[in-house]
């Protein structure tokens, strides 16, 4: 019953807000909904009710064969926490933000998180594909109303580019809805038992593959992302980076993993050199950005492709970074567009070249943002420390010239990263910064909050690593029994 | 049986009517009224009750399939006279004889989803098209409709030649109009049917292609389509075009199910690769022009070849998904642009700048108009994505030609592109959008419309069950 309730809460919360004309009211009543909706995610992930109380299973189109079912496993658990987490947090660091239309903005957001959470819980095909739609429509609408000056196009290009992707996603799904016994299933574990020759294993991983290609986003299939995270306002944006890349991550997972498992043995090589380039690329040009968000969103690019190589590398270790890390990046993630909007609102600018010594006006602010710095250059005692740690484990294992090339990311991460800290926050204050003052309470509080999760996760892993150990045992246990073969 | 002559006498009671009732503005409730009945009267055939019962000599053959269309095809026209109808009795004094003009074409509509000889054929598809050609021009001051309606004339007339010229030689080389009956030569899977045969189906495809606008038999679409009266244009692109396809499934499939001819050896040449070059010229030519479009009228025109190159998958795949499926893509296809023409009626510039800013002005229109966007789009909880979804889902089930999908797929990409530009133009482009005043039942009918798109959406059930009552 709880999955249903983590989809129905924010949809009807957020048709509501649709409703609702006066801003306050709006606000109130989406935190409200992503309070209940984050309490009852962890109610969810310390299994307090029965086995029952996580799956559900009702029919919905019984012509088809495609049914409402929902379930919830450890990775399930942690991606819905996740979500839950990062609305409240959002909405309290943007709280004082003022948007034109506040009902259809927030109502926007809350349609977009219940799709999501449909994304990590469904177990049938169809439903998978509808909530991976349902997740990108109001992220369109949501960029493309009150984004920046290019919105119109880069959304549009944002769009097109996932459409493409999940279009194609939807074909595998039919083909492979055809092949399963009686050619009438849509469920997951139906799915996973369907007999593919290798020939048709290999056609179908690229139909799946590209569509979560395209999502996280995997070298060559980025140029949407930098573009997007720019223009997107940036509640949004936290959204987009923090949880919507997950998607992809996910769907790799769950989907592509266990059912082309020859496929994924075949193309790891390829796909994990596609990665790499990605990482190096992104980390190359993040280096030569002015704007904050951008610096951000290329730094995310190479945090999504040391991942997205982590789980082709089909070891233990490095899919257990991936469970830790996903978690992990979605946290510091957001906790960097938080410190962007900060700057932005009070400022006006994201350009380092017109910012300058603000840690001696905000120096609260400069001290979380070092924090948060830190843990993106997963430095010991951060929380991405050991999930970068033990993906880089993972893929030295797969190939030890493939971690080593990945490795000098881990430089450039520190040069970027670094390097904008210094040029935002230290030096002489210039004239944008003359004036500043430090960050609002309710900024420094959603900061403090995040901090408080990255340094314990940074001492202690474990409840993540635990949670996500079934997921990861089950992936890994198709792959393997492939191997012996 | 009930709704061919239930349609045609109302036919002939709303043209009594242009001179007995003088009130213009009951027309259209006349009509309604009318259409009410024709409902009431395809209902009863579905259940088995006949009003009429004459004997056809098993020219015409009732089944659910048909029946089905046909219901769909009035609940459409009903849809479209309550959303529209006022639109009409803006062209010319007689406004009574264009509703007349609408039921005999519905008549032509229903005698096409029921037809078992191809003489019937033939009479199905001149009744519903000779009241379009005279639609078409309408407009009788305005130059370019009636350049349309002579355009129009002209080729159909063209096509329906070669549609006669098909019939009598398949009736040279079967001796039958009866649409079961066919002529095999050979034996096991190298059978194939008389050369007269072949060449007169050949005949029959390609005016059968001509009237669903699939390429490259398309020409006349876009100019018919931009030319004629907005309202009317709207009854042409949804109705008339889903009824082709319907009359053409059923050619195809008889002749496949009576003669147990492998499909790909129909008519001695490779049967199925002609229509996917049929569906890839059709995608190609509908989708690429329609981006390039600067008016929402020709663009509409272009998506409606683009969408019809979807509905050719049901002549390809020829399945039980093919028949559901194309019940569903009628619906879902005429629901969404009879209401985006209903909108488009009142915009006072075509467009797409005469969009711009249309959701601050009339937020309510707009969001429906979205809706329908997106049901064309094909994206999912719309009544256009499961549309979609069973064309391409029939096409997966034959085993066959997989790539098609996938190529076919791109082009539903590209589809979107030329479908948000107006939504583009509707929120996020300032402008001040000149429309005509929109009445608050109007506004009502549109959002029911779209709850209803929604609704197909995420139960397709409710129409397929039609299917099977």
């Amino acid at each position: 019953m709880i999955p249903v309730l983590l989809i129905v809460i924010p949809l009807v919360t957020g048709f509501a807000s649709f409703l609702i004309n006066n801003g306050k009211g709006a606000k109130a009543l989406s935190l409200l909904s992503s309070v209940i909706t984050l309490v009852l995610a962890l109610v969810a992930v310390y299994s307090l009710g029965s086995k029952d109380l996580l799956n559900y299973d009702a029919a919905w189109i019984p012509a088809l064969g495609s049914r409402f079912s929902l379930s919830m496993d450890g990775m399930a658990k942690m991606l819905c926490l996740l979500t839950a987490v990062s609305l409240p947090l959002v909405l309290t660091a943007t709280y004082k933000n003022n948007y034109s239309n506040p009902g259809s903005f927030y109502g926007l957001m809350l349609l977009m998180q219940a799709g999501l959470m449909g994304v990590f819980l469904s177990s049938d095909a169809l439903l998978f594909y509808f909530f991976w739609e349902l997740a990108l429509i109001p992220a369109y609408f949501l960029a493309s109303i009150w984004g920046g000056e290019k919105r119109i196009a880069v959304t549009f290009k944002f769009f097109i580019y996932t459409f493409v992707g999940s279009l194609l996603m939807l074909t595998g799904i039919l083909y492979l809805h055809f092949k399963t016994l009686h050619g009438a299933s849509f469920a997951i574990q139906d799915f996973y038992h369907v007999k593919l020759t290798h020939h048709q294993q290999f056609y179908c991983f690229w139909l799946f593959f590209i569509a979560f290609a395209i999502k996280m986003p995997i070298f060559p299939f980025h140029t949407w992302q930098p573009d997007a995270y720019e223009q997107s306002p940036t509640a949004v944006t936290m959204i987009l980076s923090g949880v919507m890349v997950k998607m992809g991550l996910y769907g790799v997972i769950r989907w592509l993993l266990p059912i082309f498992p020859q496929a994924v043995l075949k193309f790891d090589h390829l796909v994990i050199v596609l990665s790499v380039i990605g990482m190096l690329y992104a980390s190359l040009i993040a280096i030569r950005q002015d704007d904050l968000k951008r610096l951000i969103a290329y730094s995310s690019i190479a945090h999504i492709g040391l991942m997205c190589a982590a789980i082709f590398s089909n070891q233990q270790a490095g899919m257990t970074g991936v469970m830790v890390q996903m978690f992990n990046h979605g946290v510091n993630v957001i906790g960097l567009w938080i410190v962007a909007d900060a700057i932005e609102q009070q400022l006006g600018t994201r350009k380092f070249s017109e910012l300058g010594g603000l840690a001696q006006k905000a120096p609260g602010l400069a001290i979380l943002l070092v924090v948060m710095m830190l843990a993106n250059i997963a430095l010991p005692l951060t929380n991405a420390f050991a999930g970068e740690f033990l993906m880089f484990n993972g893929l030295f294992r797969y190939n030890m010239w493939m971690a080593a090339i990945a490795g000098v990311s881990i430089i450039l991460a520190a040069v970027y990263s670094l390097n904008m800290v210094q040029k935002i926050f230290y030096g002489k204050t210039v004239a944008a910064t003359e004036h500043a003052v430090d960050a609002a309470f309710n900024i420094k509080f959603s900061l403090v909050l995040l901090v408080i999760v990255i340094l314990v996760l940074g001492v202690y892993p474990q409840p993540v690593i635990k949670l996500t150990e079934d997921s990861v045992q089950a992936v890994l246990a198709k792959i393997i029994s492939i191997k012996v073969q | 049986m009930n709704a061919i002559i239930v349609s045609a006498v109302w036919g002939v009671v709303m043209m009594f009517c242009s001179f007995l009732v003088k009130n213009k503005g009951l027309y259209r409730h006349i009509a309604t009224f009318g259409l009410i009945i024709l409902l009431i009267a395809i209902f009863l055939n579905a259940w088995g009750i006949n009003i009429f019962d004459i004997d056809d000599h098993n020219m015409l053959h009732f089944n659910n399939f048909g029946t089905a269309f046909n219901t769909i095809a009035i609940a459409c026209t009903l849809v479209y006279v309550l959303l529209t109808g006022k639109e009409v009795e803006k062209y010319g004094k007689y406004s009574a004889e264009y509703f007349t003009l609408i039921f005999f074409s519905l008549c032509g509509v229903a005698v096409l989803s029921a037809y078992n000889n191809l003489l019937m054929l033939f009479i199905g598809i001149e009744i519903m098209s000779i009241p379009l050609y005279i639609l078409t021009g309408s407009d009788k001051k305005n130059l370019k409709s009636n350049e349309a309606a002579l355009k129009y004339f002209l080729m159909g007339s063209f096509s329906t030649g070669i549609m006669l010229m098909g019939i009598a030689l398949m009736y040279g080389g079967t001796g039958s109009f009866q649409l079961e009956v066919a002529r095999v030569q050979g034996l096991g899977p190298g059978k194939s049917l008389s050369f007269l045969e072949v060449t007169g189906m050949l005949f029959l495809f390609v005016s059968l292609a001509f009237k669903v606008s699939a390429a490259p038999f398309h020409f006349w679409t876009p100019d018919v389509y931009d030319g004629a009266p907005t309202v009317f244009t709207s009854f042409m692109a949804t109705i008339v075009k889903a009824a082709g396809f319907v009359a053409f499934i059923k050619l195809l499939e008889v002749k496949v199910a009576e003669t147990g001819i492998a499909v790909d050896k129909l008519i001695g040449i490779n049967w199925q690769l002609l229509i996917v070059i049929l569906i890839i010229a059709t995608l190609l030519v509908g989708n690429i022009t329609a981006v390039f479009q600067q008016s929402v009228k020709r663009m509409l025109a272009y998506s409606s070849i683009a969408q019809a190159g979807f509905m050719l998958f049901s002549l390809f795949s020829l399945n039980d998904i093919a028949h559901e499926g194309l019940l569903l893509y009628a619906a879902a296809y005429s629901l969404a642009t009879i209401g985006i023409f209903a909108i488009l009626v009142k915009m006072k510039d075509y467009t797409f700048e005469g969009f711009n800013g249309l959701a601050k002005k009339q937020p309510l229109v707009a969001a429906a108009n979205t809706v329908f966007l997106l049901s064309l789009a094909g994206i999912p909880l719309t009544g256009g994505f499961f549309a979609k979804y069973y064309m391409l889902a029939s096409v997966m089930k034959t085993g066959t030609y997989t790539w098609l999908v996938v190529v076919v797929v791109l082009f539903a990409a590209v589809s979107v592109y030329y479908y948000f530009r107006v939504i583009q133009a509707m929120y996020f482009k300032e402008g001040d959008a000149a429309t005509e005043e929109f009445a608050p039942s109007f506004k009502f009918a549109l959002v029911a419309l779209a709850a209803l798109i929604i609704a197909i959406g995420i139960i397709p059930s409710i129409v397929l069950n039609l299917f099977y009552f």
